[in-house]
This record gives structure tokens, C-alpha cells and sequence, in this order.
């Protein structure tokens, strides 16, 4: 097999920051260090296995972080509203889980009709909705917090910080929506679909492929993986704000363009998403774990890496 | 309450009595509560202004709140317009852009007072009413040394890179100054809690022993507070916010050994700024200068007096 950098830089780009990691500090490798940053990329990454399939249907959706906050905002202002008639139960818990998912499937749905039905372009349906959920989550705050009931709380946080035999739950649910989007990427009509559309519309169209509703169900998809990780994110600190879940919808983007799914569409690739997801989280690991690089470069450094990452593929796909 | 000092300028004699019939309106320009601590600051303006339109019915007072600079000029221009106010009450959203408009206001002849971030100009304002940055570092500081009298090792968590946040740090390393505490690390946590529950993990996975931290905003605190518990280390003896959030203020009271104290930025100076200025149009007392709040440190045995149940923040 012929050595691809398009396909291969993303993963030696980990391997190396990986190896520099270990070098740098010794607490890098070490369990703790791991599940925390597994876990902290559970949010953004899954969320970024859904906006592969929106990138790769010629999508985007930057309205992913403020929906998170809002339905975050709404999940615990459900629960904390049934707990004096319900108690601190499983049930609460699953009606909070349930209305996440469901805010999530119907924020998402909005989304895909207006852009499909109404013909208006992804970006602007999604900026609109960037600004309406955020200022949604600030007014129910009433410009403060929204937080957990206490007791509760601490009967939810296991959903974040326990798991199966050391690995925590949110490890495990963004490695069973990975391996469920690489498999629907790769191996479903469905995937094939999204990549004929993002390629040419008209063609796919022709083809007898339901454009609008195979992209609508993108956005959907979308929707439920953000209610996904509401679920995952809410135990963690059990509040939500106006600063939740900021810039979310640009990581999440940058992770996906990192994992080699091209901007225009076209091509996607989940389990590239999974390693942009992973380098990103891992950057600003290194750069705590380490006193090499001022604070202030954070930024710089991920936009650097993302560059990169572009003229990687650019330089494959001139040779195409 | 605190140790709040009139750094009175001279104040021109000429502030007559207002003429009885006249109706006097003051305008309150402030940032949308877009975060916990603005939060607090637009209930706190609010209150004020409710309590303050019963008290004296000769005032009016128009209140806008903004959500960036470009709309807070915007919103300053339409008081002068549309309200003729006779008294600007700001708290700008940037310095530079907010310079000119309020300036404008000043030569207009209007009252200017301008709350906790200063404008770019000198000498605009007839009243500034702000926090006590430096000060709200050296409070922290002082307390860190009394409550680690043999020194230790801390990591600190900052706030958005700013002037204000600069000012802290710098007061609070000139506080513990020879003191024996060491400062391992400093990372920017942006006052926000998801930001600093991350800085906190890596902290923690960095540095085996950590004595305390100073996590210098409240919602900081409560970020740090989560990743020392889900690591489950025990040599973290105790965690220092900043502002006065209601529910750190809550565990202070109750005498949590996580939460032993906390240090006060209040979001109701705004309060003091609004009611400051009505008493320039009630009263004859002298109200022009600049009222600098201090930074308090909250303890269980006064912390009844810092809590706000109704607050947001």
C-alpha cells in the first residue's frame, strides 16, 4: 500500500505529540492523566461525530455549543422541577436523559426543515440559532447559573466519573458513537448518500437519493449526539451557564477538518474525527503539564495544528 | 460595610437644590448579564433602581443593559436624545470605545458616573465608583499566609487575561512575598468553571503534593473543587475564590474546611453608584470623587452579612 499522508498524517501528528507528551512530564501516560483527557474530549467528540455527516453532506452547524447549554439549562431546570414530587430517583434521571435527547432531536430537526424546506443556507439557520439558544440559556439563568439540586447531584455524578472496569462512561459512549458513525459512514447507503450529496448535489438528486431528507436527518443525527453529550456533560458540574459549552461548535468543526473530512463535503471520515478530537484535547493537556509555552499561545498553537492539518490534505488532493 | 473610603475630591459648591416641580431622570448604562458576577450586577442595579424610584418620586430612571460596546454607545446616545437625562450612571463595557460617548454626555453638562472599569481619558467622570483590584490580590494573599503561617506549595488559576486579572496576580504575589508559600503554577482558567475544572485536572496530575490553591473567582472555585474530588486526593487543605458568589458564601458560613473563606468583589457596587448619585440630586452632601470598595474577606463569623438569597449570583 502506497504511503498516504492524507490519511496517515493525523495519526503520526498523535503518535508524536504522544511520544512528546511522555518525554515532557512522566505523569502524561499515567491512568489518571488519560481518563481525564479521554473523558474531557467525550463532549466535543461526540458532537464531532455528528457534524462529520453534516460537513460531509456540504453542511455545518454553529449552533452545537449553544444548544448544548440550553439543553443543559432546560435537563436540569426538568429535574430539579420533578425532584419534590418524584424524589432523587432513577426516574428523574431518566426524564431529564429523555428530554435532552428529545431538545436535542427537535432543535436539530428546526435546523434541517429550515434549511432543506425553507432554502435558506446552513450557516446563517445555525448562526441564528448560535444566538437564540445562548440567549435562551441567559435568560432562563436569569444571567446567573442554573444548578443541579445538591442531592441530586451527587446520585448523577457516577454517569460522569464511574464506568465499567476503570473506564469511565463517557469514554464508553463516545467509543460507541465512533464505532457506530464509522460503521454508518463507511458501510450504510446512508453514508454513501451523504458523500454523493456533499460531492454534487444535482448528481445525487438524479440518483434518487432523497437529498433533503438525508440531509435533514444529518442535522437530526446532530441534534440527539448534542443531547448525547449534554447527558455526559451535566453530572460533571451539574450546572449550566451562559459560559457553557462557548466555542464548542468551532472545536468540534476544526476537529472534524483535522480528521481529514474535507470543508466543501464530499469525503468524511469518523475515525479521523475521533484523532482531530484527540489532538486538540491533547495540546492544551500538554501545555498545562508543561511550563515550555506561555498561556497566552494556547490559541495560537491549536490554530497552528489546524493549518497544518489543511495543508496536509491540500497537497494529496492536488495530486489526485 | 467594609472598609469603604470617600476619596472626596473637593466637590464644587454649586450643586443647588433641585427644583421641586422638575422631574429628574438619571440613565443606568450596564453590560447584560451575560455571566454570573453581571448577573448579580443587574439585579443589584435593578433593585436599586426600584428602591430608589419609591423613595424619592422626583427621579426617573432609565435603565438599558448591553450586550457590546457597539450597543451601549447606542443606548447611551438615546438617553441623551430621546430622555434628556441628567445623570449618566455607566459601567462600560470596554474602556477605549466607551471613552468618547460618555465624554460626550460630561460636555453636555450632564452628571457622569462611571462604575469599576476606568475610561481612557482622565477627568470626565464627577464620580468613580470601583472594586479594589490590587487590593482584592493583597486580601487573598494576606489570608493565604495566616492560614499557612509555615508556607506551602499553591497553584493558581487566573482569570480572561486582562488589566484586572493582572492587577490581582501582582497584589497577591506582593502579599506572599517571603512568606514561604510557593506558587508552583499559574494557568488561565477565564473565570469560567468547565475551563478550570480542566486546568485543576492537569494541576493534579502534575504535581503530587499540592497544599492550597488559589482559584481567585468563585465560579474557578467550584470547577477546581470538582476535579479535586474526582481525583480523590486528600493534600489539598483548602481552596480560596474571589467575588462573593451566594452559594460559596453559603459554605463559608457553614464552616466547609474545603471553602474556609472567600474574598468579596461585589457586584452590588453598582448599587452604591446609583444610589451615590441620586443623593447628589436629593440631597446637598457631596458626592463627586472617587469611592473605592475594598475587598473584604468573608469569614464564617460575618459571612451572614454577605449573602443575598434573591441574587442570582
Amino acid at each position: 500500500m502506497k504511503f498516504d499522508l492524507k490519511v496517515w498524517g493525523p495519526i503520526i501528528a498523535l503518535i508524536v505529540l504522544c511520544v512528546a507528551g511522555a518525554f515532557m512530564n512522566e505523569n502524561f501516560l499515567s491512568a489518571a492523566n488519560i481518563t481525564n483527557v479521554l473523558s474531557r474530549s467525550a463532549f466535543i467528540g461526540i458532537i464531532a461525530v455528528g457534524m462529520t455527516f453534516v460537513i460531509t453532506t456540504g453542511g455545518l452547524d454553529l449552533s452545537v455549543g449553544s444548544m448544548a447549554a440550553f439543553i443543559a439549562g432546560v435537563m436540569i431546570l426538568i429535574m430539579n422541577y420533578l425532584i419534590p414530587s418524584m424524589g432523587v430517583t432513577v426516574g428523574v434521571v431518566l426524564i431529564g436523559m429523555a428530554a435532552a435527547l428529545a431538545l436535542g432531536f427537535v432543535a436539530g430537526l428546526l435546523n434541517g426543515l429550515l434549511i432543506t424546506k425553507m432554502r435558506i443556507e446552513a450557516f446563517i439557520v445555525t448562526l441564528g440559532g448560535l444566538g437564540i439558544f445562548r440567549s435562551l440559556v441567559t435568560w432562563l439563568a436569569d444571567g446567573g447559573t442554573i444548578s443541579l439540586d445538591f442531592d441530586m447531584r451527587t446520585f448523577y455524578r457516577p454517569v460522569y466519573y464511574d464506568g465499567i472496569l476503570g473506564i469511565s462512561w463517557p469514554i464508553i459512549v463516545f467509543a460507541i458513537v465512533a464505532i457506530l458513525g464509522e460503521i454508518a459512514m463507511r458501510y450504510t447507503a446512508y453514508g454513501r448518500h451523504c458523500a454523493a450529496i456533499g460531492s454534487n448535489e444535482q448528481v445525487a438528486r438524479y440518483s434518487a437519493v432523497h437529498v433533503d431528507r438525508v440531509r435533514t436527518a444529518t442535522y437530526v443525527i446532530l441534534g440527539v449526539l448534542v443531547g448525547v453529550a449534554t447527558i455526559m456533560y451535566v453530572p460533571r458540574l451539574g450546572s449550566a451557564s451562559s459560559s457553557t459549552g462557548v466555542l464548542w461548535e468551532l472545536e468540534a468543526i476544526a476537529a472534524v477538518i483535522i480528521g481529514g473530512t474535507t470543508l466543501q463535503g464530499g469525503f468524511g471520515r469518523v475515525w479521523g474525527t475521533v484523532i482531530g478530537v484527540l489532538i486538540l484535547s491533547l495540546i492544551g493537556n500538554l501545555l498545562n503539564l508543561t511550563d515550555y509555552v506561555s498561556p497566552y499561545l494556547n490559541g495560537a498553537i491549536q490554530g497552528v495544528i489546524i493549518i497544518l492539518a489543511v495543508v496536509l490534505q491540500r497537497e494529496k488532493r492536488a495530486s489526485r | 460595610m467594609g472598609m469603604k473610603h470617600l476619596l472626596g475630591a473637593v466637590t464644587l459648591a454649586a450643586i443647588a437644590a433641585v427644583p421641586a416641580a422638575a422631574q429628574t431622570v438619571i440613565g443606568v448604562s450596564i453590560p447584560a448579564a451575560t455571566h454570573g458576577w453581571a448577573g448579580g450586577m443587574n439585579f443589584h442595579a435593578q433593585e436599586a433602581v426600584d428602591r430608589l424610584e419609591a423613595t424619592y418620586p422626583e427621579l426617573d430612571f432609565v435603565l438599558a443593559t448591553a450586550s457590546d460596546p457597539a450597543k451601549q454607545v447606542n443606548d447611551i446616545e438615546d438617553m441623551v436624545a430621546t430622555r434628556n437625562i441628567s445623570a449618566l450612571v455607566v459601567l462600560p463595557f470596554e474602556s477605549e470605545p466607551l471613552t468618547g460617548p460618555v465624554k460626550g454626555v460630561a460636555d453636555s453638562g450632564a452628571w457622569v458616573t462611571v462604575v469599576d472599569r476606568g475610561l481612557s481619558e482622565e477627568g470626565i467622570e464627577d464620580l468613580y465608583v470601583a472594586g479594589d483590584n490590587p487590593g482584592f490580590g493583597v486580601t487573598s494573599g494576606e489570608y493565604m499566609v495566616s492560614k499557612m503561617p509555615d508556607g506551602g506549595n499553591i497553584v493558581v488559576l487566573r482569570g480572561i487575561p486582562t488589566t484586572i486579572d493582572n492587577e490581582r496576580v501582582e497584589g497577591f504575589q506582593s502579599a506572599i512575598e517571603g512568606s514561604g508559600i510557593e506558587i508552583l503554577a499559574m494557568e488561565h482558567g477565564n473565570w469560567n468553571r468547565d475551563d478550570s475544572f480542566t486546568v485543576m485536572q492537569d494541576f493534579l496530575s502534575k504535581y503530587p503534593q499540592i497544599d492550597a490553591v488559589w482559584a481567585s473567582d468563585d465560579d474557578m472555585a467550584i470547577g477546581v473543587l470538582a476535579a479535586i474530588e474526582a481525583a480523590g486526593r486528600d493534600d489539598i487543605q483548602f481552596v480560596l475564590g474571589g467575588a462573593g458568589m451566594k452559594e460559596m458564601v453559603a459554605r463559608v458560613r457553614d464552616g466547609d474546611t474545603m471553602i474556609p473563606a472567600d474574598v468579596t468583589y461585589p457586584p452590588s457596587m453598582i448599587a452604591t453608584a446609583i444610589e451615590l448619585t441620586a443623593l447628589n440630586f436629593v440631597s446637598t452632601a457631596p458626592v463627586s470623587g472617587d469611592f473605592i470598595i475594598g475587598s473584604v474577606l468573608i469569614t464564617p463569623e460575618n459571612a451572614d452579612k454577605f449573602y443575598y438569597p434573591d441574587s442570582p449570583f
